[in-house]
């Protein structure tokens, strides 16, 4: 069970109970489709960009309670950032769900995503974890408004 | 030859004693500790638990004859079939055309001829979509599938159409998962020229009344293809009784390896039919002007087949020749029917598939527990179960939900099994309350 509690972990289940920014965002100018074939996760991130920086985000859709959690948390601790530090962030998220690196280095900028350290142990889970990143990156990095996990 | 094997094996011991005085007609004596020991796979823990495997319907487990009949032929008997004239070429080609034979009497074929030897049922379903559908298709015709369908046998049809103008027309269904033959009726217009449809559904488990949809085609001159995938390992197959024209199904989903399928088809229509791929053992003779193509079904199999597989796959149906097919499923719909009871008191829980007529899948949903949460919460019990949309994403679509998870039965399963499985349904409520 110890491997589930660490996936599972009280953050994840709450933003998945009560998921923040979970709605369609009039004023969004940029829009992106995320979708994991494999398993039909599909969620809509919106963006508001004012020059570099995430003026407001949100997202609508249905997946999984490690989705739909790591869409919530990624919504509120990007919102105010600049694109660059969304981009750091999702590295340092990324190495974590992976478990490429969980240098103590990287730990102090992880805040509430250290939640998804879980993650690692459950390899099948890593695309549940990272669609609604892929999502953000592509659509801070192109005009394409539709991304997959494949 | 490969006697002596299963001659050990517990198989026979099953019976079923049918009409038992007093009792009811499915009171049976199927002896699933005995058909446990023969896999080999069931021994090993998962996560530290006993393994519960009830991902049936992706994937049978394989028993120790199977995996011991490929090893043999490795060990033994390794080479190219047909055209060597050495020693052991000759017992390869005696092996892999002995199984061919196994399954044509499986499956009550009137000749081996009948029998194509593919990857698997996807690739069968593709090889009558590619050389019987572009020969025969045309524009302004129609192909009717199913609303159950799994994406391959949605797919090749699709492709079939857009490139023939064609256009496809779907079967509904009602809330239950069951077919609706009186609209099926309705869409049998003179323009359709084909008909494929699923036997069992991998989604719903719904067993679908395959003779009586392929004799209401038969009426109007249309071919049927039957997508027996699913079938195969639940019910006794008989092409000839049921008349169909294209019966498609994979070794793996009967106990035996994958890589390996069977297109069963009619001799006229094959013969008839161009050849899928060209190479190979499918040519009687080859000069740049001109290619004279092979008999039956050799015209069909390009390129060396996966020869280990269609030995296994004939070791699959010796061991399944020694079940008592009755007596199983007898078991399997006392199975079924325990745990469609039990997974029904789960608060919460809603089974999407509930047709009269159902092979041993179960398909279900947890009120605000996504399947795949729930996949994993059970894996850490060793219990596999199949979460997602099961390839058949239009069945999702008409229940208006995004997956379901799937428990599905085989010959090795047990109503201790499913106690578990309530169980640790129970603790992924837990974790999510």
């Amino acid at each position: 069970m110890s491997a589930l509690r660490e996936l599972y972990q009280e953050v994840i289940l709450d933003h998945n109970k009560s998921p923040r920014n979970f709605r369609k965002l009039e004023s969004a100018n940029r829009k992106i489709e995320g979708y994991n074939p494999l398993c039909g996760d599909h969620y809509t991130v919106y963006l508001r960009l004012e020059g570099d920086v995430i003026r407001d985000i949100s997202f609508e859709g249905a997946g999984c309670a490690i989705s739909k959690a790591s869409a919530s948390v990624m919504s509120s601790i990007v919102k105010g950032k600049t694109k660059q530090e969304a981009e750091e962030l999702f590295t340092v998220f990324h190495n974590l769900v992976t478990g490429v690196n969980d240098a103590d280095g990287e730990l102090d900028k992880l805040g509430k995503l250290a939640a998804f350290s879980g993650v690692s142990e459950f390899p099948a889970r890593v695309k549940c974890a990272s669609l609604a990143w892929h999502s953000l990156h592509a659509a801070l990095s192109s005009n394409d408004n539709v991304v997959t996990t494949e | 030859m490969q006697g002596e094997t299963y001659e050990e094996s517990a198989v026979k011991q099953a019976s079923v004693v049918m009409n038992a005085p007093g009792g009811r007609t499915t009171s049976t004596s199927y002896d699933v500790g005995r058909i446990r020991k023969d896999f080999p796979i069931l021994a090993a823990p998962v996560n530290g638990k006993p393994l519960i495997y009830l991902d049936n319907a992706a994937t049978s487990q394989k028993p120790r004859v199977v995996i011991e009949e490929m090893n043999r032929y490795y060990f033994e008997e390794n080479s190219n079939i047909h055209r060597g004239v050495h020693f052991l070429s000759d017992k390869a080609t005696q092996s892999y055309e002995a199984a061919r034979v196994k399954i044509q009497r499986w499956i009550n074929a009137s000749s081996p001829k009948e029998i194509i030897f593919t990857r698997g049922t996807t690739e069968s379903v593709n090889l009558v979509a590619y050389s019987f559908g572009r020969k025969n298709i045309n524009r302004g015709d129609e192909i009717v599938i199913s609303a159950m369908e799994h994406h391959s046998n949605i797919v090749p049809w699709q492709i079939l159409c857009e490139e023939r103008g064609a256009a496809l027309r779907i079967i509904p269904m009602n809330d239950r998962g069951e077919l609706l033959i009186d609209e099926y009726a309705k869409l049998l217009s003179s323009r359709v020229k084909f008909v494929a449809i699923m036997h069992v559904s991998n989604a719903l488990g719904t067993v679908n009344p395959i003779k009586t949809m392929i004799s209401m085609a038969h009426e109007h001159q249309i071919p049927v293809l039957v997508d027996g995938a699913q079938a195969v390992p639940h019910l006794r197959i008989d092409v000839t009784d049921m008349d169909a024209d294209f019966y498609a199904f994979s070794a793996h989903k009967m106990y035996g390896p994958t890589g390996v399928g069977i297109l069963y088809g009619r001799r006229a229509l094959l013969e008839a039919m161009p050849p899928y791929q060209g190479g190979g053992d499918m040519i009687k003779s080859v000069t740049f002007e001109k290619t004279i193509y092979n008999d039956l079904p050799n015209k069909f199999e390009a390129g060396t087949p996966n020869i280990a597989g269609g030995v296994g796959f004939g070791a699959a149906i010796d061991y399944l020749d020694h079940i008592d097919f009755a007596s199983f499923s007898a078991y399997e719909r006392e199975l079924l029917d325990y745990a469609t009871e039990a997974l029904a008191g789960v608060k919460g829980l809603a089974i999407i598939g509930t047709a009269k007529h159902k092979a041993g899948v179960i398909s279900f949903v947890l009120e605000g527990i996504h399947p795949h949460d729930i996949g994993t919460i059970l894996d850490d019990d060793g219990i596999a179960i199949r979460t997602g949309h099961h390839c058949a994403q239009p069945v999702m679509q008409r229940f208006g939900i995004p997956a379901t998870a799937r428990a599905s039965f085989g010959l090795y399963n047990t109503k201790e099994e499913v106690d578990t499985l309530v169980r640790a349904i129970h603790k992924a409520i837990g974790v999510f309350r």
